[in-house]
Order: C-alpha cells, then sequence, then structure tokens
C-alpha cells in the first residue's frame, strides 16, 4: 500500500483516521502541526495535545514527528484574520488554515520527505467521477460535514489526499476511538477558531480582546435606513450582517437587524428583518474545482449554514429565494448535490441603502 | 545500525558509570543521611565521589554541591545569588546566548541580557557597561551548546570583579568538561555548573561549585543535605556514576579533543565539499568558522531548507542530528542563539548541529558525510 502521513491533531477524528488507515494496510507515518502558542505552550496546540497525539501513534505502533508551522500560521492565517476584521471583513480562519498550511506548506513538506499521499481526520469523502476527476464531498454525518472548509482543494491535492473518517458519523468514530483504547475517545470536540482562547460565559469577548490587542478596533454609530442615528458602537468589527442582539439601541421596542455594515464610513444601518436578505451575492474570486456548473446547483456561505438553490452568472450568485446577506470574507461553497463543485470568497455586499444619503460620520467617531 | 551525532544533546552513559551505578541500587541503597552502616556505606560512596568531582573539576570536596541536574545548578546559582545578595534591588547579568537554565531566570528576575558578537563571543564592552554596584550575579558559559563557541572567561573576570565588585561569578560549564580544564579555566569563579549525562553519567545529577568564601542562599530546603545548601536525599547511585564518568571523562579528554576535533574537520569539510559543489558555495554557511570553538561541534546552516524536513531525512538513513532548541512539545524553536549572533532567521532556519563525544566513530562521520548533503540535495529540489 501506500506510504501516508497522517496529521493528527490529538483529537478523536484524526486518531481514528490514523487507526483505520494501518487497519488498510497503509505504511502511516504522524505528524502533529505546531501552529500557535508559542513559549508558553498553551491554549491550541498545547503540549497536552502534542502529548495526547504522541500516546495515539504510540499505541497504533506508528512513528510521530512534530512540525513547527507556527511562522506560516502566523503569516497566512493569523495576520490576514486581522487584516481582514481591520478591512470589515468577517474572514474564515480555518478555510485559510487548509488552504495556506495543511494543503500546501504540510503536502510540499510531505513531497519533500517522499510520502504518497497526506490523510487528515476532516468529516468529508472524495468522490470520482467516471473521467476520474475528483470532488471533496458532504461527510457522512451531516452535523459533522466539514467539506465547506475543504472546497478550495484542487485535483492535484485531491488525488494525494485519503479522509478515512468521512464515511463515518462522529458517534461511530468516538466507538472506534474507545474500542481501540485510544486516550482520545471522549475527548471534546475542536473550538472553531483555534488560536481564540475562550474562556467560559465570555462569548465573543474573547475575539474582541484578541483583535483589540492587534488593531485599534473602529467606533461607528448605528443608522436607520434612513440615516437617523439610534446610537452607537464600539467596534464596528464585532458586527455582523443579520445580527439582532447586542446593539444598545435604546427605547425602541422594534426587532432591529443589522441590514449594513460600511466599515470605511462606520456606519452600520439597521432595519426589518427583509433588509438582511439578498438575492445576489458576489463572490470575486469564484473558483471551480473542474467544469463549471449550471443546473442543480446550492451554495453554503458559512460553516453550519444551509444550503440554498442558486445560478452563478460570472462571479455572482443568484439566490432562487431571497437569502440573508453573506459577510464580506465568509467562504461561499457550491454544491451539486453532496459534491463541492466551486467556491470562493464573498465580496462586499451590494449596497441597497444610497451610501450618499448616509449621514456622515463626525471626527471624533473615526 | 544508528549513528548518534548528538552528543551534545546528551551522551550515551559509560559503562564503568552503569558498573558503579547498578550495585548501588541493589545492593547499596543506604540513605546516606542515615547511622547505621548501611547508611554509614552509602555516605561513603558520597564522599568519594565528592573526592572524584572535586579532582575532576580542580576545587575542594566541601566546595562541590550535588543537584538534580545542570539546569537546578544554574538555578540555584542565579537565584541563590540574588537572595543572598547584601543590599536591595539585586540585579543578574548574563549573555544572550546562555542556555534558558541561565537567561530564564534572569529574565525572569528583571536582569540584563549582555549581547554577543557576530563571532558568538561576548561583547566585553557591552559587558562592561551592564555593570555596577548592584549586580548580584554575572553568568557567562563556558561552551555554548547549540554552537560550541568558547568565551574567553579570565578576561570576564577580570572586568567583573573590577566593575561590579558585589557579583558573584557563575559559570554554567554543563557543555565544557569533556573539552576544558575547568580547575583552569574556571579558577576565578565563584559558582561553576556541571551535569552529568553530558560526559557520560545519567540524567538528572549534577552538581554546582559553590566556592568556600561564597554565601548562597538555597533555593531547595529540606533536611539540612549539601551543608544546607540543597536539601533532600542525595540520589546517590547518579552521583557516584557521575564521578566514575567525570574522572574517564577528565583521563583521556586531550587525547579525544585530539581525536574528535580531526573528525569534526573531516565531517565538516566533507560536508561543505559535497554541499558546495552540488549548490554552490552560498549553500552552506559554517557557524562559528571563525570563533573559538571545542573540537566536538559541527554546526552549519543550509540556505533553502529547513531543519525539521532535513532532521527527517536524516533520522530515515538513521543520523541522529539536531537543529536548534526543541521546546517541549518537540517541535523545532527559532535559536535565539543564533539570534544573538545576528543570523537572520531565514538562515536560522536551515541549522543543523552534529555533535561528537567519546562513543564517536569514523563511520558516523562517513555516515553523515553520505547522508547530509544528500538530504540537503533533496530538499532544495524539492522545498520544504
Amino acid at each position: 500500500m501506500a506510504d501516508v502521513l497522517v496529521a493528527l491533531s490529538g483529537g478523536v477524528d484524526s486518531s481514528v483516521a490514523a487507526a483505520l488507515l494501518i487497519e488498510q494496510g497503509h505504511q502511516v507515518t504522524a505528524v502533529t502541526l505546531k501552529l500557535w502558542g508559542g513559549e508558553t505552550d498553551s491554549g491550541c496546540c498545547s503540549v497536552s495535545d502534542v502529548e495526547d497525539a504522541r500516546r495515539v501513534a504510540q499505541q497504533l505502533g506508528i512513528d510521530h514527528h512534530v512540525f513547527n508551522f507556527g511562522e506560516d500560521f502566523d503569516r497566512h492565517v493569523v495576520a490576514p484574520y486581522v487584516e481582514a476584521y481591520a478591512a470589515g471583513q468577517t474572514p474564515n480562519p480555518c478555510v485559510e488554515c487548509n488552504r495556506h498550511i495543511k494543503f500546501d506548506k504540510l503536502f510540499r513538506r510531505a513531497d519533500a520527505l517522499g510520502f504518497d499521499l497526506i490523510a487528515t481526520g476532516h468529516h468529508a469523502q472524495i468522490t470520482e467521477l467516471d473521467d476520474g476527476t475528483r470532488r471533496i464531498a458532504r461527510g457522512a454525518d451531516v452535523g459533522k460535514d466539514q467539506s465547506y472548509v475543504l472546497h478550495m482543494l484542487d485535483q492535484s491535492q485531491l488525488a494525494r489526499l485519503l479522509l478515512p473518517v468521512g464515511a463515518f458519523d462522529k458517534g461511530r468514530v468516538r466507538e472506534l476511538a474507545s474500542e481501540l483504547g485510544l486516550r482520545t475517545a471522549d475527548k471534546a470536540d475542536s473550538q472553531d477558531v483555534c488560536f481564540i482562547e475562550r474562556s467560559p460565559g465570555r462569548g465573543d469577548g474573547a475575539r474582541k480582546a484578541f483583535l483589540g490587542e492587534r488593531i485599534p478596533l473602529k467606533p461607528a454609530r448605528i443608522v436607520d435606513s434612513e440615516g437617523t442615528e439610534l446610537g452607537t458602537t464600539d467596534s464596528i468589527e464585532m458586527v455582523t450582517i443579520g445580527q439582532r442582539k447586542g446593539l444598545d439601541l435604546g427605547g425602541g421596542t422594534d426587532r432591529r437587524y443589522v441590514t449594513e455594515i460600511d466599515h470605511e464610513n462606520a456606519t452600520v444601518v439597521v432595519g426589518d428583518l427583509a433588509d438582511t436578505m439578498t438575492t445576489r451575492t458576489e463572490v470575486p474570486d469564484l473558483t471551480w474545482s473542474s467544469e463549471p456548473v449550471s443546473d442543480g446547483l446550492t451554495a453554503q456561505s458559512a460553516a453550519h449554514a444551509k444550503r440554498m438553490p442558486v445560478t452563478v452568472v460570472g462571479t455572482t450568485l443568484v439566490w432562487a429565494e431571497p437569502h440573508p446577506k453573506v459577510a464580506a470574507g465568509q467562504s461561499v461553497v457550491l454544491y451539486l448535490g453532496d459534491d463541492v463543485v466551486g467556491g470562493g470568497i464573498a465580496g462586499q455586499e451590494l449596497a441597497s441603502v444610497d451610501a450618499a444619503r448616509l449621514p456622515r460620520p463626525s471626527a471624533d467617531l473615526t | 545500525m544508528v549513528h548518534y551525532l548528538d552528543h551534545a544533546a546528551t551522551t550515551p552513559v559509560r559503562s564503568d558509570a552503569i558498573d558503579v551505578m547498578v550495585p548501588l541500587l541493589r545492593e547499596g541503597y543506604g540513605n546516606p543521611s542515615g547511622a547505621h552502616r548501611m547508611a554509614r556505606a552509602a555516605n561513603v560512596v558520597l564522599d568519594d565521589s565528592r573526592e572524584a568531582m572535586a579532582t575532576a573539576l580542580g576545587c575542594a570536596p566541601g566546595e562541590i554541591v550535588f543537584t538534580a541536574g545542570g539546569t537546578e545548578a544554574d538555578n540555584l546559582a542565579v537565584y541563590g545569588a540574588l537572595e543572598s545578595f547584601d543590599g536591595t534591588d539585586p540585579v543578574a547579568v548574563c549573555s544572550a546566548i546562555e542556555h534558558n537554565a541561565v537567561l530564564d531566570p534572569v529574565v525572569h528576575s528583571g536582569g540584563r541580557v549582555v549581547p554577543v558578537l557576530a563571532n558568538g563571543v561576548i561583547d566585553l564592552e557591552a559587558l562592561r557597561a551592564s555593570l555596577d554596584d548592584q549586580v548580584a550575579i554575572v553568568s557567562v558559559m563556558v561552551v555554548n551548546n547549540e554552537v560550541g563557541v568558547v568565551q574567553p572567561l579570565a578576561e570576564i573576570a577580570e572586568i567583573v570583579r573590577e566593575h561590579a565588585p558585589n557579583a558573584l561569578l557563575h559559570t554554567d560549564a554543563v557543555q565544557a568538561l569533556c573539552w576544558i580544564d575547568l580547575a583552569e579555566a574556571a579558577s576565578s569563579f565563584d559558582l561553576i555548573s556541571i551535569s552529568a549525562h553530558k560526559f557520560g553519567g545519567p540524567k538528572g545529577v549534577g552538581a554546582l561549585v559553590v566556592r568556600d568564601r561564597t554565601t548562597l542562599e538555597p533555593r531547595v530546603r529540606g533536611g539540612g543535605q549539601e551543608r544546607g545548601r540543597r536539601g533532600g536525599t542525595q540520589n546517590v547511585a547518579g552521583i557516584a556514576a557521575m564521578a566514575a564518568a567525570a574522572t574517564a571523562t577528565v583521563a583521556e579528554r586531550d587525547a579525544q579533543c585530539a581525536r574528535l576535533e580531526a573528525m569534526r574537520d573531516r565531517l565538516i569539510a566533507g560536508i561543505v565539499a559535497e554541499v558546495s559543489t552540488a549548490s554552490g558555495a552560498d549553500a552552506v554557511h559554517v557557524t562559528g568558522a571563525d570563533s573559538p570553538t571545542t573540537p566536538n561541534i559541527a554546526h552549519l546552516c543550509f540556505d533553502g531548507i529547513e531543519n525539521e524536513a532535513l532532521l527527517f531525512l536524516l533520522e530515515k538513513n538513521d543520523v541522529m542530528a539536531s537543529a536548534a532548541s526543541s521546546c517541549s512539545s518537540g517541535a523545532m524553536e527559532p535559536s535565539h542563539v543564533l539570534a544573538a549572533m545576528g543570523l537572520p532567521s531565514s538562515v536560522g532556519l536551515g541549522s543543523l548541529r552534529l555533535s561528537l563525544g567519546y562513543a564517536s566513530t569514523e563511520a558516523d562521520v562517513d555516515a553523515a558525510i553520505a547522508a547530509v548533503p544528500a538530504a540537503v540535495a533533496r530538499l532544495r529540489e524539492m522545498g520544504s
């Protein structure tokens, strides 16, 4: 069989992925990526995660290495994440980590070291068409599906990738881990943004603190669609399209939703639920995994969002029915059935409010 | 067959050390602080070991404080000196290329870090400028663990005595015993740290030389062992093994230095020739080429590759080596030593340390000369 390098995070999915590969007869070597945590070794990529990975590898009887990709992670994931917020976008760092670290840096490293294939513990599958074209497809466990964050994989990457746990329910994965006596069997799932350490009850505070240490958070005024000022926020970066809670708008009892975020002019527009919907989303860097597809497409616009019917005109997605506006910076992934056929990053929403009618922010707000 | 070229990380335990250790673990297990004859027997072993260590280090037996390794000895020196300082706001001073066992306590205590020159030798002007009456301890290592650069201890001592009259002088000699006569080189130092596993002894044993004239507050208080300078029942078997290893090491030091220097030079020349031929002279840089170094370390930086990948390929060829210091997770971390010597981090990324020791053979050198250029060529071609 093949010489496979499995990315072992210290979690249950990659542990079972490694076990399945061994069972399939591959020659398996494990690697844990040290991406974050610096000298303190706390939070994600912590010593205890590496320790779990090392012990799992030992239990499975395979070699285990640690690669420090911290500098690449900082350059390609963390810095762009912060810059995106500073530019008024809502980035998805997992997508960038997959794009630049796991499926670029690690692939190149694996090639140089002579491995045939790479495996990860992602919940997604790889399908092969009659003509040999490969596609990422939804994982068997719909609730844990990670095909969304793998949409950027091209044919050469898909040809060298194995996703052994994609065919299983998460419950079954844990069962397998437990049957094998792996110490990660009951380990909690990883958090969404691994490099921001969340403390219980803090909610978005952790992200705000993380960003606040790196960029000046921008105060903004909150206005209605007529331009009447309703309140202010101390950080426009923390406001999301469609958001209802957490805005201090004083008295009014009406339900108000964020319908526009004009980062440049430090203005948040709120309005009715209907104003949070759109029929078009721009995806300037839209790419297809092989040939463009015209019929039967659905699109997913956030990690666990529902997929909705869509047609694609150039780089514009036209939703079949009004769809919640997509925050700039989010990945939009195109599916044909359960297969990923394309994707890209959403651009700024097409303004539905005439910006010229909005009041200019006063100097003390910018 | 494994080719072990990582003696600076740790050495194989000498068989004479193991021979001393095993019967002590099996039969000679008395507590040296006790009163009965088994205890007294253990205490005799301790006395003998202390005398042997004193001979190897050129100090009096009573000046040896046994510790659980080099890091503990270094910590005892720095924190002990700060706590013993006669006055307020004591300051610790060390060089920028110290091992973290010294650097971290110095930085942690708000001390001063003195830069080194491009050749890795401490900047004596900067050292002088960092000194004053508040300095409680100055710590400069004899031999650097990554690049093998040797520091001018006598000059350092002279400067410190003149400009920091209240300071204790400490040297981390953990990498030094195999190559340098500490009795001579560190004669004017108040405190000297050593670690057994760097010269054929077991891990978890070390010592701090504390000169008779020196007051040093203990870090580990307890049963009053080591004249109250380090509490805790002594690791008798480990200490005896360390003494045996030190005695053997000192006895063969001159011969090993000559033998290993020739091997090290052949190793560097062989790798540099191969890599330069394949990829050009700029593809490899010999760290410390213009510095005073010990005979055992070959430190090289290869252009355009990453040492993690290099070490992986070397291991596949049964060549055990190391790069910068690795952190507790086992991941490679950028080297503070190379940074202090002014090497750009892109150069340090391709660093490799091959270190020889008493157990090294010509076959080890041959294996490295074959494996390193091949791995470098592959990584330069494939990227990593």
